[in-house]
């Protein structure tokens, strides 16, 4: 069972040694984009494509060294030191980080063409492109990073590309609280992420965070199982918020505010995969953990993955029904990570074809609101004989949503099956049960949006070719990726990703026709249930309490705000400022006002009694003179009175003495 | 020989003569008169304890204090006389000016 | 007199020699001195710059640059100055605000005018704050110290808003009672120091190391010490000067007292109360950690609060210092290069924030968020740009220099140094990383109320104008700092790492 990443890791050599440049091409598009965007012709889209076209030939070329049986291979320049701890930049090429290369640098080729049309006079275009660009660099930096610290980079840099994307159009409230939503979100999960970083770091004694030596330590026993289990859980943390699982999923949904191609590029094929990918990266601490650490990650992904099928039925917004279809797929993939090595394999298998169906359905749903100019399903209808490209693609693309042979989800959603039915059978029905409810919704979908009579306004055409290009082109890849990994073909794709040693992929007939079976099944419900046109819809009926359970996505959204975000934002935070300016302030103030008190007795004391003793001296002698003056007369007779008197008063003192 | 009680005697009856003049009379001209008695008192002491004595230092003294008194009552006069001429009276309760 | 034992001292006191040129200037030559405002900040600039460059990086442990004359003989207290890798970066920080200071107040002298004496008082506060980086006599480092508040102090009661004089009293009494303690404990390490009986720091530092205070003393005379350098970082809940003086205080006095005077508390700590006072850092640093834990998350709260845009950014401030002294408390290298590093960004980001909420004041003549309303992304597109980026290099995000101090505090916070609570530092570490998620919050939540949504009718008739070239040539600077610092944490950790290392190797904490 324990196996690790431990393999003898080549320096880099030949292409390899060009990887990094990947990353570097969007981020100098980039700069491009932002300095000098307006000013190019056609608003700066061109530097994102070109370094785009650069970037996916070059993995196109990366991944070809694995195709030929090329081993993993690393390299690192210093990059600085603090005490014990050193941090390198580098990359590290693996066939998965192949694999994922193409699947983003083919994705983000698409979207950044697609979003020609898409995007064409709005006005923040060049905007877009430089966010795209630099949100492309980031997750390229996460696939090759080869230390913990370089992957937290892209990670949060992808994170606030994806806020100010959702929040594009930030005119309307909505957008910018959807944006906030899903970058504080995703920060909760990010947090236990750190602090995972830190217990891996602090287990090596603060000297790196090298994920290879890291690995190593764990499966040496190095750093032991429980400490493992410790971080690994927290690094959960982190795919928790960016794969948006249960109960981090709440941004997904919301994040749709953004413009579609962002949402086929980000929420939908690389970023929110980005947690599943690091799972898979850390798959040795995650092995060499105590087990109920990849239990909780199973449970996770399986509460995930119902939950959000649920609400996939009972969603108007087609963009939405998307979202929690990603949601749902991607639960997916961290249940089955949970399996151990066989279902990681299979997982990134699913994360693969995913990609490549589900920016397709996104693409293609972009392009029916950019037609239709409204998300809701109710404002469609019959569409098919408007838009006969998009149709077919987005036909295609949920086909493989559904998992129908012979199309990419088949294959890989089979991988996932064939990976849990030995030992967690739970799991295995939970999965089955969520396939028949992906085809109910999937099928509902394209019914509702392409078939029946249009129910919307003005008339819908088919979208332009920069938009149509890429849905063939995905399409394809649809089409043809999940034969990579089809047992029948020799499974080309788990001889690059594998753990510890490549694995031998069986086809099991009675799970691939299981598989079948239940997508089928749903399919034909749904067909049965919307093939009649209704004013409500008919599940509203059939589930009945559920119904209002699902719209309000099970109270949890509502939860966070009432139970969390608003005592925090408003209560908690005016009773702390109320406590500085009374309490903490009041204080100082406090002994400021009684510092001024003291000085005002004091100074009455002074006022009053020590210089009132001066001014009596002085007074006492001016009020006596004034007494006494009357003395002198002018009379000089009774002076002479008193001279004999006086004598006379010593004559007799004298005498008597 | 006259004894030197009766002379002592005497000289107190003159002094103090004198000092009623001086304090009870409001004429310049009579004061001035009392102050001479109460000089002239002195003088009849000195010269009374002279004889009694046999010394002559007291004679000496009394013929001082005639000089002095000469010159007092002379300077006195005048003042009493520019008093009159300022004031037309030489009561001395009129002349209290030199007060508070 | 050689470039290596007199260049400090020209660096330091040539802003004091521009402040006495620029009084001799007559009253009416009101560009003319604007213009040597910027010639002498520039020069030291220069000079700073030029220092950096000659210093030795290898060696960044030992003192460069040093002068030691006698001064006042009596006492034993002598002009000693010098540099190191913890003083590096601050000392040029200073420098490098300062200029960028007087670049912006080429533009920008608030009401009631009166330049000549503005800039005098902003020479003369550079040169204070630049000395107490490099004084390595106690009762120089005192001086430079108190030298520093006469001039912030009149710059907020002559130049600041609506209620300045309340603020600028209370920033002055506040800061006066801290350094009572200090001095006093300054005297008594004086007379319990070694004998002959010197102000020196490097002797103190050495008879410290060694053992040479008795455990008691150390106890009281860091809390005395701490007490001082406490008010002036702020801890909480020392901290309640600090948003009343940034909120009256002029935009400039903003940027300089949270950009270089803030960091003269944190740097106190780790150049005075650590190395002279261990075992007195050693019993105390569960406190400070505790204090810092509670501002840390106690700030990002009160901002949540705020109303005032201005007043948010000063609390903001009681937050990122908390990261600081967190980092100090770990007494590991970890924590303390940390410290250093959230010092520099913290006076390069929030800085630059103040000069943003100076410029969005001067513009909408109003600090409040609610009249502010929204959509300046709208009207001042790249104004509103570069305070989106600023406020999430503010937050923390990787690769801008505000994530470095912070993660490595927390980092640090994880294991602090021996015979320190564990449990409790990792408490604290939770706390800080809650704080991480606030003060993410308040900032979006700022971002959100300030440049997103619609511009409300009454600024629509306004001309607004976007940022000036004044406000470029004195804002660049710090956003590429920003950036580069960022990428590059080496330009700071590469500068500490020798020194602190040394510092704590020598108390035996490493």
């Amino acid at each position: 069972m324990v196996a690790a990443e431990t393999t003898a890791v080549a320096a880099a050599s030949g292409i390899l040694k060009l990887t990094w440049i990947i990353a570097l091409l969007p981020v100098i598009s980039a700069a491009l984009t932002l300095f000098f965007g307006k000013r190019t012709p056609g608003r700066g889209a061109v530097y994102g494509i070109l370094a785009l076209a650069g970037s996916w030939v070059l993995s196109i070329l990366v991944l070809w060294h694995f195709v030929q049986g090329g081993g993993t291979q690393a390299s690192q320049v210093e990059w600085f030191n603090v005490g014990p701890f050193h941090l390198q930049l580098g990359q590290y090429i693996d066939g998965l980080a192949a694999v994922m290369l193409v699947v983003v640098t083919s994705v983000s080729l698409c979207v950044h063409v697609y979003s020609l049309g898409y995007m064409h006079g709005d006005k923040r275009f060049t905007w877009f492109y430089f966010v795209l660009s630099m949100f492309t660099a980031a997750m390229l930096d996460v696939i090759i990073a080869p230390n913990l610290f370089q992957l937290l980079i892209g990670w949060e840099v992808m994170g606030v590309c994806s806020y100010l994307l959702i929040g594009h159009w930030w005119e309307e409230k909505e957008n910018s609280n959807a944006s906030i939503k899903a970058f504080i979100t995703t920060r909760i999960g990010d947090v236990p992420f750190m602090f995972g970083i830190f217990a891996l770091i602090a287990a090596t004694g603060f000297k790196t965070s090298n994920i290879t030596e890291i690995s190593t330590m764990v499966h040496t026993g190095a750093i032991p199982a429980g400490v493992a289990a410790v971080a690994a859980i927290l690094l959960f943390g982190g795919t928790i918020g960016k794969s948006a699982q249960f109960p981090l999923h709440v941004w997904l949904p919301d994040a749709m505010a953004g413009p579609t191609p962002v949402s086929a590029l980000i929420h939908a094929a690389t970023m929110v995969a980005a947690g599943v990918y690091l799972v898979g990266r850390m798959y040795t601490v995650f092995i060499g953990a105590e087990t109920w650490v990849l239990q909780t990650v199973s449970i996770i992904g399986a509460i995930t993955m119902l939950g959000a099928a649920l609400l996939a039925l009972v969603q108007n917004d087609i963009k939405r029904v998307l979202a929690y279809s990603t949601l749902s797929q991607l639960a997916y993939m961290v249940a089955v990570m949970g399996v151990g090595p066989a279902g990681r394999n299979a997982a990134f298998f699913h994360l693969f074809t995913h990609a490549f169906f589900k920016a397709l359905l996104f693409l293609g749903a972009g392009s029916v609101i950019h037609s239709v100019h409204s998300n809701n399903m109710s404002d469609m209808g019959g569409l098919r004989k408007y838009m006969p490209v998009t149709f077919l693609t987005f036909v295609i693309g949920s086909l493989a949503l559904a998992g129908i042979f012979p199309f990419a989800g088949f294959w890989s959603k089979d991988e996932l099956l064939v990976s849990t039915h030995d030992g967690h059978m739970w799991l295995f029905i939970i999965m089955v049960v969520t396939a028949a409810l992906t085809a109910f919704y999937t099928m509902r979908m394209v019914w509702l949006t392409f078939f029946g009579a249009y129910e919307g306004h003005g008339h819908p055409e088919e979208s332009p070719a920069s938009m149509t290009g890429p849905l063939v082109f995905l399409a394809a890849a649809t089409v043809g990726v999940g034969f990579l990994g089809s047992p029948l073909l020799h499974a080309p794709f788990f001889k690059w990703v594998y753990f510890g040693e490549p694995e031998a992929i069986h086809f099991v007939p009675w799970i691939a026709l299981l598989g079948t079976a239940a997508a089928l099944g749903g399919i034909a419900l749904a067909y049965a249930v919307y093939k009649e046109k209704r004013e409500r819809d008919p599940l509203e009926g059939a589930l009945g309490p559920f119904w209002g359970l699902f719209q309000n996505r099970y109270y949890i959204d509502a939860f966070y705000m009432r139970a969390i975000i608003y005592p925090v934002r408003d209560r908690l935070s005016a009773a702390v400022y109320w406590f500085n300016q009374n309490i903490i302030d009041g204080v100082v103030n406090g002994v400021a006002a009684l510092a001024r008190g003291v000085s005002v007795v004091v100074y009455w004391f002074d006022r009053n009694v020590i210089d009132g003793f001066v001014n009596a001296v002085g007074s006492g002698a001016e009020e006596g003179g004034g007494l006494l003056k009357y003395l002198q007369s002018g009379n000089v007779q009774w002076y002479a009175v008193g001279l004999f008197v006086g004598v006379i008063a010593l004559t007799i003192i004298f005498v008597r003495a | 020989m006259i004894r030197l009680p009766l002379v002592l005697f005497f000289s107190a009856f003159l002094f103090s003569a004198g000092v009623y003049g001086v304090l009870v009379r409001r004429n310049a001209v009579m004061v001035l008169m009392a102050i001479e008695l109460m000089l002239n008192a002195v003088n009849v002491n000195l010269v009374g304890f002279s004889a009694n004595l046999k010394a002559m230092s007291g004679q000496v003294f009394a013929l001082f204090i005639i000089a002095v008194a000469a010159a007092e009552v002379g300077i006195g006069l005048a003042i009493v006389i520019l008093l009159f001429r300022n004031r037309e009276s030489i009561n001395v309760d009129e002349v209290s000016l030199l007060k508070w | 007199m050689t470039w290596q034992n007199s260049a400090i001292t020209i660096t330091t006191l040539l802003p004091l020699l521009g402040a006495l040129v620029i009084v001799l200037v007559p009253k009416d030559k009101d560009r003319l001195v604007r213009g040597l405002g910027i010639f002498f900040t520039g020069a030291a600039l220069v000079l700073a710059v030029a220092i950096a460059i000659g210093f030795n990086y290898s060696q960044s442990g030992s003192l460069q640059f040093t002068a030691d004359t006698s001064w006042i003989s009596a006492i034993g207290a002598r002009y000693h100055v010098g540099i190191d890798g913890i003083s590096m970066p601050l000392y040029v920080l200073t420098f490098l605000l300062s200029f960028l200071c007087a670049i912006y107040s080429w533009r920008y002298v608030p009401s009631p005018g009166r330049t000549k004496a503005f800039l005098a008082l902003m020479l003369l506060l550079e040169t204070g704050m630049a000395g107490t980086f490099i004084a390595f006599d106690l009762i120089l480092f005192f001086v430079f110290w108190e030298l520093v508040l006469v001039p912030m102090y009149f710059l907020i009661a002559i130049w600041g808003s609506a209620n300045r004089e309340y603020a600028s009293i209370k920033f002055f009494l506040y800061t006066l009672f801290g350094s009572v303690f200090m001095l006093l404990a300054f005297l008594a390490l004086y007379f319990r120091g070694p004998a002959p009986h010197t102000f020196d720091m490097i002797a103190l530092q050495k008879f410290g190391a060694s053992g040479g205070f008795s455990h008691t003393f150390q106890l009281v005379a860091f809390g005395a010490i701490a007490l001082g350098f406490a008010v002036k970082v702020p801890m909480w809940p020392f901290h309640t000067w600090l948003p009343d003086a940034h909120t009256e205080a002029p935009t400039i006095g903003s940027v300089l007292l949270a950009g270089v005077m803030l960091k003269m508390g944190t740097y106190g700590f780790i150049r005075i109360a650590l190395p002279m006072l261990p075992e007195g850092a050693h019993a105390y640093a569960p406190w400070i950690g505790l204090l810092a834990a509670i501002g840390i998350v106690y700030a990002s709260l009160a901002c949540l609060a705020q109303k005032d845009l201005k007043r948010l950014i000063a609390f903001s401030s009681v937050g990122h210092m908390g990261f600081v002294m967190l980092g100090i408390a770990t007494l590991t290298p970890i924590g303390i290069q940390a410290a250093i590093f959230g010092m520099v960004a913290h006076g390069v980001i929030t800085g630059m924030l103040f000069f943003n909420v100076g410029s969005i004041y001067d513009r909408y003549h109003t600090r409040q968020i609610s009249e502010i309303g929204g959509g300046m992304l709208e009207i001042m597109p790249k104004l509103g740009g570069v305070f989106a980026f600023v406020a999430i290099a503010s937050l923390g995000l990787p690769g801008l220099a505000g994530f470095w101090g912070e993660v490595m505090s927390l980092l640090a916070a994880y294991n602090p140094a021996r015979g320190l609570n564990v449990g409790l530092f990792r408490g604290y570490m939770i706390a800080g990383g809650v704080g991480t998620i606030l003060t993410a919050g308040y900032f979006l939540w700022m971002l959100q109320r300030i440049n997103m949504g619609v511009v409300p009718d009454k600024w629509k008739e306004h001309h607004l104008k976007d940022v000036i070239a004044v406000e470029w040539v004195s804002w660049l600077p710090l956003l590429a700092l920003i950036l580069v610092l960022g990428l590059f944490p080496k330009l700071v950790f590469g500068a500490t790492d020798h020194a602190v290392n040394g510092l704590l190797q020598a108390l035996g904490l490493s």
